[in-house]
């Protein structure tokens, strides 16, 4: 069916971009999602039953994808032929890499001596740093400059991580 | 102005029919079954004024079976053949059932899968017990609605695995009711809280139950109920309070361990106990034992505080871990309902009321908001509500993973992913020549195998031989509306689809349940096969129930052939439903299907269209 041939940004009618209006998104998905969900096909023949699931289920994964900046722009720039994941293109700047390091002795101290808040503060800082890297990656796309993005979408990812893996650490010692 | 729309005759029922649909709360320790009528949703009582039927099954000497009350009365004389809070023990194996010495019912350990409990009666599995509960729960509908129900929805724990939830769906087939849909519990209490205040906003809902808590986060807006989180344990709720209370009788009292008549005397003792203390400050346990011992104590309304901290505690970790999924904080919650009778307990409002920095809303009766929720989701799917203005979008409370390598399991579906949702892994084989391989799933947020529930073992089978790494083998993963995994496997190569056969850890497979409802029935072997042909022929009915609808509605979209082609169809196959001959129907029916696949594919695209119609997506042109 060609509704799931369809790429993300056009299943849910949003222009192909990194910056997007995610209220818009949002409100994009809910009308989507009201007339293709499950539930409204509940006595409807087979076929159209798993029509409808497979296509719902599109519509979770494209929202999923946009909703979030690090795979919004893994995807544009995935559609773009640049692939984020190609795996002999891992190098990072080194300065990045310390830091990196650097966070994770904060995290292993933090857990050493349950210290909830020094991981609160690491996590804002944290984040601080990913809205920086957005700033970044919009100009990236602005200018086309795929090559340089695609660093950027790796940097981001490493900071997805550490996000999560502070979280993690939070809740292990909330416990 | 719409115009009305005129069926053929005989072509279609009438569009406005009121179909008779129920939303069923399949509850631990009561369940109940509620409908809409004229607009609002109502609980059905029993013949004696009676909403909550206890979910207790009695297996009776004459062989007959009791539900509700009259079992719950049995309890105390009647142990091993009457059970109680059955739901603990779907989809659930004996290891999983903590204490079983104070639960008085005779386990069989069957080594693997599902536990079963010995009675007068044979051998019963929590779904056909389940099931006992779901057909008086039935019976009482189609009395107080007089006609046949076309459907049901039934709730689930959100926090429930895909074990426990196809048990409950398999539970659901057995008592012969059409599940529509399977709803989380606390969903179903905002669809009726939501829609009784018109509420928009987030809201959390606080679902202690006999057996289980939930803790559900959820946006309302516009009719739709969008989940954003989930958590809870599967393991916790008025039960352990009950169970704590009655330890504490057996220390207080200093009682030796009690036979099972006993056992069943204080736990019922404990749960008074419990109620009462919710409204007073001081209750006086007295009861005489089957020995003639005399058990005279008191217990006050702040030593069983004390008693229960620890599982009051137990409930706030969950709701930590949810309110973090969501990312939000308390400061963006505008209301928190609670759900489940268990909520009736003064140190549950105040503990959560101490969390939430908010009074939580008690408004509405907590035993029934869950089935009046659902209720109201059944007459939605039925197509009785005219304007499409209710929607839930749920998600999936455990993450979904297989093993790899080393007992670790790699995760593929992440709990909390909104349903539906698919995910597809390639593997390859790592012999020549090799034909089969093992996928085993499990669910749970561990890292290791053995920290995770195993859900089944899927093998594949008919991969085509080659050398070893050279096939890719594409297995999707789908979990649907419901929040049932199904799995299908392909050679990416040749396209050669691989075989699956499942083996549930804790489920029934297909031959046993088709045993099931031959001894339910009292079948023979040869009823077998008309039961066979009258399903075939339901299903047939339905299928051209639903494509006439589809004619009726976007006939437009075929050309004139295709419409011929597909109304050959329909005759043809309402020919065969005539002849009483199974095969034939079946593969008519496929005729069907198969005709009108283009059919589906175009009004999927109209949907689709529809939801964007009146905006101008010139703007967003690409």
């Amino acid at each position: 069916m060609d509704l799931l041939q369809r790429n993300y940004f056009e299943l849910l009618a949003i222009p192909a971009q990194f910056n997007i209006d995610l209220a818009l998104l949002d409100q994009h998905y809910r009308q989507l999602q009201t007339e293709v969900h499950p539930d409204r096909f509940v006595n409807a023949s087979p076929n159209e039953r798993m029509q409808s699931m497979q296509v719902a289920t599109q519509v979770n994964a494209a929202y999923q994808t946009l909703k979030n900046m690090t795979a919004r722009a893994r995807y544009l720039l995935q559609l773009n032929g640049v692939d984020t994941l190609d795996e002999n293109n891992t190098i990072m700047p080194t300065d990045f890499l310390m830091q990196q390091m650097q966070w994770r002795e904060v995290i292993e101290d933090a857990n050493t001596h349950h210290d909830i808040a020094s991981l609160d503060a690491l996590l804002n800082e944290v984040r601080s740093i990913a809205k920086s890297l957005a700033l970044e990656l919009n100009t990236q796309f602005n200018l086309k400059t795929y090559l340089d993005a695609s660093e950027t979408v790796r940097k981001l990812s490493f900071i997805d991580k550490i996000i999560s893996d502070i979280n993690h650490a939070i809740e292990t010692l909330e416990n | 102005m719409a115009l009305l729309q005129i069926a053929e005759p005989g072509m279609s029922a009438a569009p406005h029919q009121h179909k008779l649909a129920i939303g069923i709360d399949l509850g631990t320790t009561n369940s109940l079954v509620a409908t809409v009528q004229s607009g609002m949703s109502t609980v059905l009582q029993d013949e004696h004024g009676h909403a909550l039927l206890p979910s207790v099954v009695r297996y009776k000497e004459d062989g007959n079976i009791s539900v509700g009350l009259s079992a719950q009365a049995a309890q105390s004389s009647d142990p091993k053949n009457t059970i109680s809070s059955v739901k603990r023990f779907m989809g659930r194996g004996i290891n999983d059932i903590p204490d079983t010495t104070h639960i008085p019912y005779q386990f069989r350990d069957t080594g693997v899968g599902m536990v079963q409990i010995e009675t007068r009666a044979g051998i019963k599995s929590p779904v056909e017990i389940s099931a006992e509960i779901l057909r008086s729960l039935k019976s009482r509908a189609e009395k107080a609605l007089g006609g046949e129900l076309t459907g049901a929805v039934i709730t689930v724990p959100a926090y429930f695995d895909d074990a426990q939830r196809q048990a409950t769906k398999d539970a659901a087939r057995l008592a012969g009711l059409n599940v529509l849909r399977l709803l989380n519990e606390p969903t179903a209490a905002a669809v009726a809280y939501g829609l009784d205040n018109a509420s928009e906003g987030v809201y959390v809902i606080y679902d202690l139950g006999g057996g289980t808590f939930d803790i559900s986060i959820l946006r309302l807006a516009k009719g739709i109920f969008e989940v954003l989180a989930t958590n809870g344990d599967s393991a916790l709720g008025g039960d352990d309070f009950d169970h704590r209370i009655f330890c504490w009788i057996l220390a207080e009292a200093k009682l030796p361990p009690l036979n099972q008549e006993d056992t069943r005397v204080l736990l019922t003792k404990a749960r008074e106990v419990k109620e009462w203390l919710s409204e007073n400050s001081d209750a006086q346990i007295t009861s005489v034992l089957s020995n003639g011992k005399l058990v005279n104590i008191k217990l006050s309304a702040e030593k069983l505080v004390e008693l229960t901290q620890t599982l009051v505690t137990k409930t706030l970790n969950p709701t930590r871990k949810a309110l973090r999924d969501s990312n939000l904080s308390i400061d963006d919650i505008n209301g928190i309902v609670m759900v489940g009778g268990a909520t009736r307990m003064p140190q549950i409002r105040q503990a959560v009321a101490a969390f939430f920095k908010q009074e939580p809303l008690t408004n509405l009766d907590p035993d029934k908001v869950v089935a009046l929720g659902a209720a109201i989701q059944a007459n939605a799917l039925v197509g009785n509500r005219s304007e499409n203005d209710l929607l839930l979008l749920d998600v999936i409370p455990l993450s979904l993973g297989i093993e790899t390598m080393g007992g670790l399991v790699e995760r593929i579906i992440p709990r909390n992913a909104t349903l539906p949702i698919a995910r597809a892994q390639d593997f390859t084989t790592f012999k020549d020549g090799q034909t089969a391989m093992s996928v085993h799933i499990l669910q749970g947020e561990r890292e290791l195998v053995s920290d995770c529930r195993s859900l089944a073992r899927f093998e594949l089978r008919g991969i085509p031989p080659m050398a070893a790494g050279a096939a890719r083998i594409r297995v999707a993963f789908q979990v649907d509306a419901d929040g049932l995994l199904s799995v299908t496997a392909r050679e990416q190569s040749t396209g050669v689809v691989a075989e699956i056969i499942v083996k549930p850890s804790y489920g029934l497979t297909e031959d046993e349940i088709t045993n099931m409802l031959k001894s339910s029935f009292g079948l023979a072997e040869q009823d077998k096969q008309s039961r066979a042909l009258r399903e075939a022929i339901v299903d047939a009915d339905r299928l051209i129930e639903a494509i006439n609808a589809a004619i009726l509605q976007d006939g437009h979209l075929l050309t004139a052939d295709e419409l011929t082609a597909i109304e050959a169809e329909l005759v043809s196959l309402k020919n065969t439903c005539a002849s009483n001959d199974k095969d034939k129907i079946v593969s008519s029916v496929e005729a069907l299907n198969h005709a009108s696949e283009n059919f589906a594919a175009r009004r999927m695209d109209e949907s689709v269209k529809k939801a964007f119609a009146g905006q101008d997506l010139n703007k967003l042109v690409l």
